[in-house]
């Protein structure tokens, strides 16, 4: 049970910090002069990546893993109180 | 009222906010002042970690720099905030769950080792002294320019102020106090923002309005931008003029320091539930988000601002920041072609950059300085990067009340982190060093003694920083970040995922981090700092990028040297698995 938990963290961890990589490493430097020949508005894409736009996939990221992980020790928890009742 | 009777106003009514707080939330027991008795709300939390977290740099620093670096300004926005996913992901849900006082406390425990303990506070109490000397330049700049008074009393003042609610409140004083002073902060920088994205765009959303057209015109604020930045010889400003190498580490660098910054992983013990920790590190990064989202917008319109404001003005009718930024130093101006007009272009004004001013009058009133002018280009300006957000609401003419909001919340920047670094420099004394390591025998109430004691000596120092500050603060931000992310970072990290790292791996992979990242930023910006150019760097990596590489070793060694000692014990095995379950 525990090992079960643990793992679902890891895959949730390695997902979440790929897209953390992606959005900043990525877009915003990696790629950023790639994206830079679209525009949305008056921003270049890559420039708006690497100056706003990793910025709020960074709070969005933080908040998915909040309810993820809420989500996994519940299943825990509630997995722990069956354990108990057998 | 004047300008200078608002200032008074603001901040004398935000200090006695701050010593009210202070004084309603004193410590009483050690895990009040380290901790605030793990207490404390989350979205409080979030909030002062935020204050801890957006220093006098943040604050004025960060978005002058951005104005001049244009798009390379981008590494300190992903960096300074990109570490809090890493922080929230890989470190605040377990060092809660561990929930002890301090990160060294993890680090003696983790790798059973005191050894391991002292390592980490001796890089602790670096990285938190290096940044404190910072605080207080800050300060000691808005005293000086805003309330005209000398540094030296501005710097006093702050340090009673800290002294008061840091040595009494400990951390449960400075957590509801560095709520107040997010409050603060934040509206002091929303504002003037606001103001000039409207005045400048039209669009009160100052994160929309620097992607928006000018008002009155089709052009776009960021076009209109490049093109002035090109027609003055500098590189576009939508376009990097550093390396990608050395973005990509200098970028890493900020984000692993960050999250490995002990004066914020420590905000998270603070809270009452592991659960907490993580929801916490997610406001955190939300109000920080606000601030940090806001200052690339500010440092576009600062720009343009600036240059259109003196650019081929007459020096005899410049505007009166321009006057008053000179008079405290921080703006030359050198007639090159004595044609008694501003003008400003690439490259540096005088020779040896920074101005060193005599006491004598030009032809059009100007202040000479001994350098001499750098003839090589017409650069006729020299601006210290740090005034601009403090100068642009003067500089966009914005009303008095503004400008003394700014001043508050530049001094609530300043004070909140440099509280937040003096608790965990003392909590690191009084605890890891003398209750854990050399006193095991002192009562709580000893150690609360000590921990006061040692808050004091540390914002003793801190003062005498503001009062003759060391000439290379700037230089030793660098530091500070690469030393958390090639020392504390890693042995954070792997003392939660890697259960095999035993102390010896630990303790190899930190000394060896810590010294290959010392020796490199020492070389570039101590001893040769006439070498220090993209050619002579290890792969065209910059000193501020290092303490990324400097990290990478100390994995690889850690993880190597461990392989050849002994498993962990048995406890500690046993403590990793317990700080993995929810």
């Amino acid at each position: 049970m525990r090992k079960n938990y643990w793992r679902s963290n890891l895959k949730i961890l390695s997902i979440l910090l790929s897209l953390w990589f992606l959005v900043s490493f990525g877009f915003g430097i990696l790629f950023s002069d790639f994206l830079d020949s679209f525009k949305i508005g008056g921003f270049k894409l890559g420039f708006w990546f690497a100056q706003q736009g990793s910025i709020y996939f960074f709070v969005i990221l933080i908040f998915i893993y909040v309810y993820l992980m809420n989500r996994l020790d519940k299943k825990y928890e509630d997995n722990k109180g069956q354990d108990n009742t057998q | 009222m004047d300008t200078q009777s608002l200032t008074y106003l603001f901040v004398g009514l935000t200090f006695a906010l701050y010593i009210a707080i202070a004084i309603w939330s004193r410590a009483v027991t050690t895990s009040d002042f380290y901790i605030a008795g793990k207490g404390v709300n989350p979205v409080a939390n979030g909030m002062a970690t935020a204050a801890d977290w957006m220093s006098a740099a943040s604050f004025i620093s960060m978005a002058g720099l951005i104005a001049f670096l244009g798009k390379d300004g981008s590494v300190y926005l992903m960096g300074w905030t990109g570490g809090y996913v890493l922080l929230a992901l890989l470190l605040a849900p377990y060092l809660r769950k561990f929930g002890q006082y301090t990160v060294p406390d993890f680090i003696g425990t983790r790798y059973y080792s005191n050894a391991a303990r002292l390592v980490a506070v001796i890089c602790l109490i670096f990285v938190s002294f290096t940044y404190v000397a910072g605080q207080m330049r800050g300060v000691g700049i808005v005293f000086s320019r805003f309330l005209e008074v000398d540094i030296n009393v501005g710097v006093i003042v702050g340090m009673c102020i800290v002294f008061f609610y840091a040595v009494l409140g400990g951390m449960k004083g400075i957590t509801y106090t560095q709520v107040a002073q997010y409050c603060v902060l934040i509206f002091a920088y929303l504002v003037p923002a606001i103001f000039i994205s409207i005045l400048m765009t039209g669009n009160p959303i100052p994160q929309l309005g620097f992607g928006d057209t000018l008002v009155n015109s089709s052009t776009y604020l960021l076009d209109k931008l490049d093109q002035v930045t090109t027609d003055l010889g500098f590189t576009p400003y939508t376009e990097n003029t550093k390396s990608r190498i050395d973005i990509f580490c200098i970028t890493a660098a900020l984000m692993f320091g960050t999250a490995g910054l002990p004066h914020v992983i420590v905000r998270f013990f603070t809270v009452p539930k592991v659960s907490d920790a993580r929801k916490s590190a997610g406001y955190a990064l939300i109000f920080i988000a606000i601030l940090y989202s806001t200052a690339p917008a500010v440092s576009a319109f600062a720009r343009m601002n600036f240059i259109d404001s003196v650019q081929e003005t007459q020096y005899k009718i410049a505007p009166n920041w321009f006057k008053n930024w000179e008079n405290i130093g921080l703006i030359a101006w050198k007639d090159k072609n004595e044609d008694g007009l501003i003008q400003y272009s690439a490259g540096n004004a005088l020779e040896g950059v920074k101005p060193n001013f005599t006491n004598e009058k030009g032809l059009s009133g100007e202040r000479l300085t001994v350098n001499d002018p750098d003839m090589s280009n017409d650069n006729e300006v020299y601006i210290d990067r740090d005034i601009m957000v403090l100068a642009n609401p003067e500089i966009a003419s914005l009303p008095g009340w503004v400008v003394a909001l700014v001043a508050a919340g530049a001094l609530a920047a300043a004070l909140s982190t440099a509280a937040g670094l003096l608790l965990v420099i003392s909590a690191s004394i009084s605890h890891d060093v003398l209750k854990k390591t050399f006193m095991p025998q002192i009562t709580e109430k000893q150690e609360l003694f000590y921990a006061r004691c040692s808050a004091a000596v540390a914002i003793f120092i801190a003062g005498l920083f503001g009062i003759y500050p060391p000439g290379f603060v700037a230089q030793v931000v660098a530091f500070a970040f690469g030393l958390a992310a090639a020392t504390i970072f890693p042995a954070l990290v792997m003392g939660i995922f890697y259960k095999r790292l035993n102390k010896e791996g630990a303790i190899a992979g930190m000394i060896s981090g810590l010294v290959i990242t010392s020796a490199y930023i020492i070389n570039f910006k101590f001893i040769n700092a006439q070498l220090n150019s993209s050619e002579n760097w290890f792969l065209g990596i910059s000193p501020e990028g290092f303490g990324f590489i400097g990290m990478l070793l100390n994995f690889c060694i850690a993880i190597s040297v461990s392989f050849f000692y002994a498993r962990p014990p048995e406890n500690v095995s046993l403590m990793v698995d317990q700080i993995r379950e929810p």
